[in-house]
């Protein structure tokens, strides 16, 4: 029973890197870029609810809702100014670029917000179901992290299989002049990638700060690289992948917490991300591309 | 052999390596005098160790990001690793040498040698993958070895050395010292890094990084970057380039970790985590890779301008990032640059000429 306790919580924890692992793992199938700026997304959308739940009074919900229209729209416009300008330049300049916008969003919310730590409310409550004669107990946060986190990726999957700019985003991720060619708009289809991906992690700091609700401008870079990490775990641009590798990655990282040492926990999470590495050097679904001579 | 190798270069190479000498020779010169004659403020003083460090650790790192061509994003994993022996080893010492200087050099030495030794170790695993892959292995190796450090106690008494993991449980006898203190590092480091100490490892490093790129390791380095397949087809052993300058660029950023630790009373593993990693690459992309001299200046000017910006106060750091983003807008984005080019048309020869080699 502890066994499946400590499963579940990994499974929530999973949940919440997979549908940040999502927005990684898109950004770089199209753009082939690594956006490192992800995961400071996610402190500005949780600040955002928190000011809308706390401040205002409005019902979660909606505060969830404007946090992801609010950072659609940060994505947006980061894409616009910052990533755009270099579709050209080599990939470490794009690199840099967005750890520049990384620190910038960070040091953004360092003067709007302050960086004394807030207490997030949470979304939905602080009860939990208790099951097995309350031998089990999961609290609503976790069931709620986990049933978003697939309602997030079966949307995804058939808006990526099912739709027309779906369709073009695969395109895209395939050949960008090929699909210019074909009459794709190459940049809209980029832009509407980060707003998916930013509106994601919107809800992903919603979820995150809820069950951890310590709210500062530097929670979003942890998970962000944890994130990053689970999306190479599953194969990097593979939408699937990310969601199997968030969530052994969650539950890896509870059970070395669990189990070996609260401590080294992190140092367990990256040496099995490397072994995996090291045997499917792609990933766990990722294309095993051949070169060609 | 320095020498001789120098003069059989390519003029514009050897050219720009004795530039680079020059330069940092004269930044030296005149820092050091305006240091003596105190028309330095003591806070620039205090950063001139750090920046000596931290142009040792772009220049390290340029040799496996520019000149070998693979992203790593751990570097300040090595950094702690020479960090932490080094520091230790000059503890040890303290008593046996008492003359700073060489305590300091040995020290030096010795925080090298541990981390080519983890470089070596985690090359031979990272060194198999590729691109972006090879680059979160080495960001997951520096986190491991952050870990590992922020648990890890070391302790000397009459019997010897004694470490343990998780928890001091190393029992030392009456009289022993814990030097290595878990997350809480280690404390009361007598600050023996000089400046001119650091201008010796600057060149030092500058001399081994130029020596290894003109030679056959270099011209190797470069052929696997640019075709590896055509590279291994002529018989070159992958690996082994790979892993020679990986190796030896984590011994370099050893011993800069072990200078710049001692330029404090207190380190912890902590510090030298993703952020400072990414620091450092910020360095060698903004310095151009492959461009020693660059890595070189960008370390100097992005450690000291946080340090000018302080009169904007709260908004330093914003205006860094604004600064960085500019900068790599304006070095790479085609428009800009042909706007930039026509408010400066006397540049306009010379970035032509660059874009033309």
């Amino acid at each position: 029973m502890v066994f499946l306790n400590f499963f579940i919580s990994g499974i929530s924890l999973g949940s919440i890197y997979a549908i940040i692992a999502l927005g990684y793992t898109m950004v770089y199938g199209i753009a082939k870029m690594l956006n490192f700026a992800h995961g400071d997304v996610i402190m500005v959308g949780a600040y955002v609810c928190f000011y809308a739940i706390a401040r205002y009074n409005l019902p979660p919900v909606l505060g969830v809702l404007i946090a992801m229209l609010l950072c659609t729209f940060l994505g947006i416009i980061v894409e616009r100014l910052a990533y755009k300008p270099l579709r050209q330049a080599p990939s470490l300049a794009v690199l840099i670029t967005a750890i520049g916008v990384s620190y910038f969003l960070q040091n953004a919310a360092l003067l709007l917000w302050s960086s004394n730590p807030k207490v997030f409310p949470s979304i939905i409550g602080r009860g939990a179901y208790k099951l097995f004669d309350g031998a089990l107990s999961v609290s609503h946060v976790t069931v709620l992290t986990i049933v978003t986190c697939l309602v997030i990726m079966i949307v995804l999957s058939l808006f990526i299989n099912k739709t027309r700019l779906g369709k073009a985003m695969r395109a895209c991720s395939e050949d960008k002049s090929a699909a210019q060619l074909m009459g794709i708009n190459v940049n809209a289809t980029i832009s509407l990638t980060f707003a998916i991906g930013s509106g994601l992690a919107a809800v992903a700091g919603a979820l995150l700060c809820s069950a951890y609700p310590t709210l500062m401008p530097t929670t979003g870079s942890l998970p962000g690289i944890k994130a990053f990490t689970a999306a190479v775990f599953g194969g990097i641009g593979s939408i699937p992948g990310a969601f199997l590798g968030g969530l052994m990655l969650g539950v890896i990282e509870i059970f070395a917490k669990a189990y070996i040492s609260s401590q080294l926990s992190d140092a367990v999470v990256f040496a099995v991300l490397i072994i995996v590495l090291l045997v499917k050097p792609a990933g766990l679904l990722g294309k095993q591309v051949t070169e060609k001579v | 052999m320095t020498m001789r190798r120098l003069i059989n270069l390519k003029r514009v190479e050897a050219r720009r390596i004795y530039l680079t000498y020059f330069i940092v020779i004269a930044a030296y010169v005149i820092c050091q005098t305006m240091s003596s004659t105190k028309m330095m403020s003591s806070s620039m003083r205090g950063m001139l160790v750090p920046i000596c460090a931290y142009m040792v650790m772009a220049v390290s790192l340029n040799l496996v990001v520019g000149i070998s061509g693979e992203l790593s994003l751990g570097h300040a994993g090595f950094m702690s690793v020479g960090a932490f022996s080094g520091v230790a080893t000059a503890i040890l010492l303290q008593n046996l040498i008492p003359f700073a200087p060489v305590r300091l050099a040995i020290a030096m030495i010795s925080g090298a040698v541990f981390a080519a030794l983890a470089g070596f170790l985690i090359g031979i695993p990272v060194l198999r993958l590729k691109g972006d892959y090879l680059a979160i292995v080495t960001l997951a190796f520096g986190e491991i070895i952050k870990s590992i450090l922020n648990n890890f106690y070391l302790g000397v008494d009459s019997a010897g050395l004694h470490f343990s993991m998780l928890s001091d449980t190393t029992r030392l006898l009456p009289g022993g010292q814990l030097i290595i203190r878990g997350p809480m590092g280690i404390s009361r480091i007598m600050k023996i890094a000089t400046f001119p100490a650091g201008f010796i490892l600057v060149m030092i490093a500058l001399a081994i990084v130029f020596n290894l790129v003109n030679s056959r390791f270099g011209r190797g380095f470069m052929a696997i970057r640019d075709d590896r397949i055509a590279a291994e087809s002529i018989g070159l052993d992958v690996t082994k380039f790979k892993l020679t300058a990986f190796v030896m660029s984590a011994a370099l950023a050893g011993a800069a970790g072990c200078l710049f630790s001692l330029n404090y009373s207190t380190i912890v593993a902590n510090k030298f985590d993703f952020n400072t990693s990414i620091l450092i690459l910020v360095f060698v992309v903004l310095g151009g890779q492959g461009n020693m001299l660059g890595s070189i200046i960008a370390a100097a000017a992005l450690t000291i301008l946080p340090e000018k910006l302080r009169e904007f106060a709260d908004y330093r750091m914003l205006l860094y990032a604004v600064i960085l983003i500019m900068t790599m807008l304006i070095t790479n984005n085609d428009n800009i640059k042909a706007f930039f080019q026509n408010i400066f048309p006397g540049s306009k020869a010379k970035i032509q000429k660059e874009s033309d080699d």
